[in-house]
Formats: structure tokens, sequence, C-alpha cells
């Protein structure tokens, strides 16, 4: 009897959902113009633009370097840097609305994400300001800056999520310069992260992912 | 017999390193193999631009292409020797096999990439009177009685042209701070210091942004 | 097939029943199973369980709780349900549920499935409706706390998207931005493919 009552209240509960939901929008809601992409951009990169840890690791825009951004954007849309998503979401930006986003995270500042493992942090900091000469691996603080914040179209990496980050060290090669003769900022990254052991870019991701 | 038995092993100590010494200077360290000679020369590039241009990062690398030999030698040799100061190259040295320096300084010096470019065009042509002709009035030589007249060095004296402006007018202003650091080991920086005191800054970034566009 | 399938089922269920440390002699399970079926796999408006991600339902659990998951199918059943429940408690269920076979429900339109597909792993940019793959995962797996969605039921899901929509739930994050993109035709699209999603 029990079963047979809640059953039946299940399914008035459904179609009392069912034509409730009448007034639903025929076409796509939202407003029109920048604000929606910005919000369009959040949903993935985080409300501050800190990044998410989804099935892949969106990475954080906050804080990031204008130019840098724009030259990823450019590269999604030109295939230089393969990557499905980002193809789709950046091949309808207009000049003008790309030029207005990457203001816009730039001046944004949350704290990082974290959630990295902590054993190596030293070790990254140690990588990231040194380098490592034995291995023909320049110091990260040379071109990134000491705080990691980046120059011009040199990325910052403050802050950067810990899986990001060692996803794009490890496949570096794969992902981006697939524009075969094509003037790609990309190359300039190719010897060092060939020379990186997993370990190595473990612990650096660690260091990154916890500066302010 | 524990004394004995020290001075036993200092003194075999040090007979192992005067004859390494020894065998070192007979013997010259082995040149790296090819693959290692590479690796080392694409990490030289990975700050120092894909063509040996230069590069504007946090810091400012600068164009070593087209170097004279025996001035890039002998810079390396300055920062493995710690006679010329800088936190990035002193790593880069650290593990720099000696035996290695000619080769290295061989591949830029035969590299020849458009000048990076860069600087304020209105400064040119100040830049160039005083390269040609110095600022006698502060008994500064012309550069380009040493540089050459067409700022590609020589000998022992280093190419300026197409230099990154930053780099230059940053050298010219440390120099004293960051050259001829071993006040046992005098070298040539100490004909530069001079001159650099005695450029202002606007005359140094006149001379660099000409210096810049120079192929 | 489908009946030796079934049949199948509920044998591994009933095997795999016995094996967790907490099983249903501690467990209240059956309280569960009237309205989320004897094997999990949901029923009418409340979803299949089974091979739910544990940190997901945990998460829900605990936001039915505090009230935080409020819409009205919520508010009704599942308040009262986990009124008295601890987190040790939503952390137990958590690992039994999730560790039990799924079944895809498959009740979607079938003729929607393309269309479905496209705005799953695409979104549609141009209107700002983001992709669900890079949270959801390529096969509806999910993440973390992020639910897996594969093989949800098209009458749930659609509930779902739409109780976003209305501003109910509104502390899940990004979930009420993204309906806040989709049109009625959208979320038939989405919710048909990821009831066939395995």
């Amino acid at each position: 009897m029990k079963v047979v009552g809640l059953g039946l209240a299940l399914q008035a509960a459904v179609l009392a959902l069912a034509t409730t939901t009448a007034g639903l929008a025929e076409e796509r809601g939202g407003r029109p113009g920048f604000e929606a992409k910005v919000e369009y951009c959040k949903t993935c990169h985080g409300l501050s633009g800190e990044g998410y840890r989804g099935y892949y690791a969106m990475p954080r825009l906050a804080g990031q370097q204008p130019k840098y951004i724009e030259n990823q954007l450019r590269a999604f849309i030109e295939r230089r840097r393969v990557n499905p998503v980002m193809f789709n979401v950046a091949h309808v930006l207009t000049p003008t609305t790309l030029a207005a986003l990457t203001t816009h995270f730039h001046e944004l500042n949350p704290p990082p994400l974290g959630g990295a493992p902590r054993e190596n942090i030293g070790l990254g900091r140690t990588i990231f300001e040194q380098g490592l000469p034995e291995s023909n691996v320049a110091a990260c603080s040379a071109c990134h800056g000491p705080d990691a914040k980046g120059h011009e179209e040199i990325p910052r990496l403050a802050g950067q999520l810990y899986p990001y980050t060692v996803k794009s060290l490890t496949y570096w090669s794969k992902e981006r310069g697939q524009g075969g003769q094509r003037d790609d900022t990309s190359a300039i990254m190719v010897v060092t992260t060939h020379n990186l052991t997993p370990a190595q870019i473990s612990a650096i991701a660690s260091y990154l992912a916890y500066l302010r | 017999m524990k004394a004995l038995r020290l001075s036993v092993l200092l003194g075999a100590a040090l007979f192992a390193a005067a004859a390494t010494r020894c065998f070192a200077e007979d013997h010259p360290p082995e040149p790296l193999p090819k693959p290692q000679l590479d690796a080392k020369i694409a990490y030289c590039k990975t700050c120092h631009g894909l063509a040996g241009q230069g590069f504007r990062a946090a810091y400012t690398m600068p164009r070593i292409a087209g170097q004279q030999p025996e001035y890039l030698e002998e810079q390396l040799r300055a920062f493995i020797e710690r006679r010329r100061l800088h936190p990035l190259m002193q790593n880069v040295a650290q593990a720099l096999n000696p035996a290695t320096l000619s080769a290295i300084a061989a591949h830029f010096r035969d590299l020849n990439p458009k000048p990076l470019g860069g600087a304020a065009k209105d400064l040119v042509s100040v830049g160039k009177k005083i390269y040609e002709e110095g600022v006698p009035d502060r008994q500064v030589a012309a550069c380009a009685s040493c540089h050459g007249p067409e700022a590609k060095g020589e000998g022992a004296m280093p190419r300026l042209a197409g230099q990154l402006h930053e780099y230059t007018s940053q050298t010219l202003a440390n120099w004293g701070r960051e050259r001829g650091q071993d006040p046992a080991k005098p070298d040539s920086s100490a004909l530069m210091q001079p001159i650099a005191q005695a450029l202002t800054r606007e005359q140094t970034a006149a001379v660099a942004a000409y210096l810049e566009g120079l192929q | 097939m489908k009946r030796k399938r079934a049949a199948l089922t509920l044998l591994a269920v009933a095997a795999l029943a016995e094996a967790p440390a907490l099983a249903q002699e501690q467990l209240p399970v059956r309280n569960c199973a009237w309205c989320h079926g004897p094997s999990a796999q949901g029923s009418g408006a409340a979803p299949r369980i089974a091979g739910q991600r544990a940190s997901y339902i945990e998460k829900e659990l605990l936001e039915f709780r505090e009230h935080a998951r409020d819409n009205p199918a919520s508010k009704q059943y599942m308040w009262g349900a986990t009124a008295r429940l601890s987190p040790q408690a939503a952390h137990d269920f958590a690992q039994y549920y999730s560790a039990l076979p799924a079944q895809p429900a498959e009740d979607g339109d079938g003729s929607l499935v393309e269309s479905g597909k496209l705005i799953y792993e695409q979104g549609v940019p141009d209107a700002n409706v983001v992709s669900c793959i890079v949270c959801h995962g390529p096969r509806g797996e999910g993440f973390d706390a992020i639910p897996r969605l594969g093989g949800m039921s098209y009458a749930y899901i659609k509930g779902r998207l739409e109780q976003w929509t209305k501003g109910y739930d509104a502390s899940a994050h990004p979930m009420p931005i993204v309906s806040s993109k989709l049109s009625a035709a959208d979320i038939e699209a989405l919710a048909s493919y990821v009831s066939f999603l395995k």
C-alpha cells in the first residue's frame, strides 16, 4: 500500500514539474554582448577566473598577461594549439570582444585555487628559480619573472592549477605549435618541456599552484 | 696513530689534487659529443632566442647571434670564474663544461637573424652621432673606433649591432657592479669602466637605440 | 536480452550488497529503495543512484539536509529523509551506492541523440552555451564531486536543467548559469543524449 501511494505521489510530482515548465524560453536566453561572453568564460574558468577542476582542468585566467591570452585564443582559432572545446569557444569571438576579454581577466585577482600536493614544493621552487643547468632546463624565473607573473606574451604562472600545469608541460609538443612552419611563440618551450622529468614537472606545478 | 693516519690522508689528497691539475693541463678535457653539445646549445636558445636574436622576458636576454667568438667565450669564462656576476648566468655557468665554450661560441657566431628591434626611433640619429664621434667633452672616445664602423666588433671587442636596447642600457648602467668583480683577476672589462661611467642615461639610451637597428 | 541483463544485474546487486562493510544490515537502505528502486536504478522522479560518484552523493545528501537543494521534489522527499542524517552516514551511503552497477536509462528520444551529443561535446559558443564534456567528461563519467551523467534518465536530467532555470538549487554553481542559456529544444536533446550515454 505504502509503495503504491508513494509511486502515485511521485508521478504527480513529475507531472506538476512538467506543466510548470511550459513557460520556458523557446529560444536561448541570456543577454547578448560582452557581459554574456564574460559570464560564459567564467562558467568554466571560475566565477573570478580562478580556474576549475572538472573532468578537464580549466586553467586560471585571473591576472593573466593580456597578450598571452590573446595569442592563445588566436592559436586555438588557427588550430596551432589543438583543443576541440576551445576552438569552438574562440572562433566565434570578434576581435573587439577578444581584446576586451583579455583586459577583463587581467584585472581579476582571486586567491589561488590550491589543491596541489605539497611534498615537493621546495624542489619546485628551486627549479623555478635556478633551472636545472645539468639537464639544460632554463630557470623559469628568467622569462616568467621571479614572482611568476609573466611579461608581455610570456604567461603568468602564479596560482595556476596543478593538473593544468602538469598537463601543459607533459604534452606541450602534442598540443601546441601544431601549425607547422607558421610563427608560433610556443616553440621556445619545446626544449625545456622535453628535458623535464615527470617528478620535476610535478614539483614545479605544486610550487606554482600556491603562488599568489 | 690517528694523527699519522690523518696526515697521510691529507697528503694523499693534496697529491691527488695536484696530479689531477697536472693531468688536466697536459690533457685538456674532451669536448662534448655532438648530441650533448646540441642539447646545450638548444638550452642557450631557450632564453636567448631560437636564432640567438635575444628575448624580452622578465629579464632581457641579450642577442648572441653573430657575436665575436673570443668575446663570447671570455664572458662565459667570466661567469664560470665569477668575474662577472649575474644570478641567472651563474646557474648556467655551473653546468658549463669549459671544453664546450669554443663550440658554443662558433655556433652563435654563424647565426644572423634580423634585429629584434623595438627602440624609440627618435633617438637613433643622436645615438649614431655619439657612436661615430664619441662625446669629446666627457673624454668618451667614438665607440666605432673599437667596435668597428658597423658595430660588428673584432676579436675581444664585442659586436653591438642588433643588440636589444634595454640590455645595452642596463649593461652600461651596471658595468662596475656586474663586471670585473674579482679584484684578484682584473680583466678586459676594466677598459669600458670609465666610458660607462661618463655617459649620461640619455646618451646611453640614444646609442642603444641606434645599435638595436643595425643589421 | 533485456530481461536477461536485468536478471543478471539483480544477481550482481544481491551479491554486491553483501560485500561492503556497512551493508544492508547496518545501513537502512531499504528506506532509499522505496523511491530509488531495489537496485537503486531510479524510479520516476527519483534518480538512479547506483554507480553515482561517491563524493557527489555525499555532498548532495548534506545539501538536502542543509536545505541548499531546494527544488520541489527534493523538498518534498529528501529533506525529510535526510533530516537526521549524520555526516558519517552520508559518507557510508555514498560509498555503498557508488559501488553498485549502473544501468543506462535509455529513455530519451533516440532521434535527438545526435544533436544532443553535439551540444554535450561542443556547447553552442554563439549562444554562450558551454560544453558539458569539460566538467562531466566525454562519457558523462563526472569527476570528483561533479556528478556522473551517463545513462541518467531523460526525465530526471530534463527536470534538473529546468529547475536551475527557475532559480532552484542556486548554490550548484555553475549549473544555474549553464541552464540559463539553454532553450527548451537544447534541454530535450541533451536529456535524451545523456540517457543513452555510457
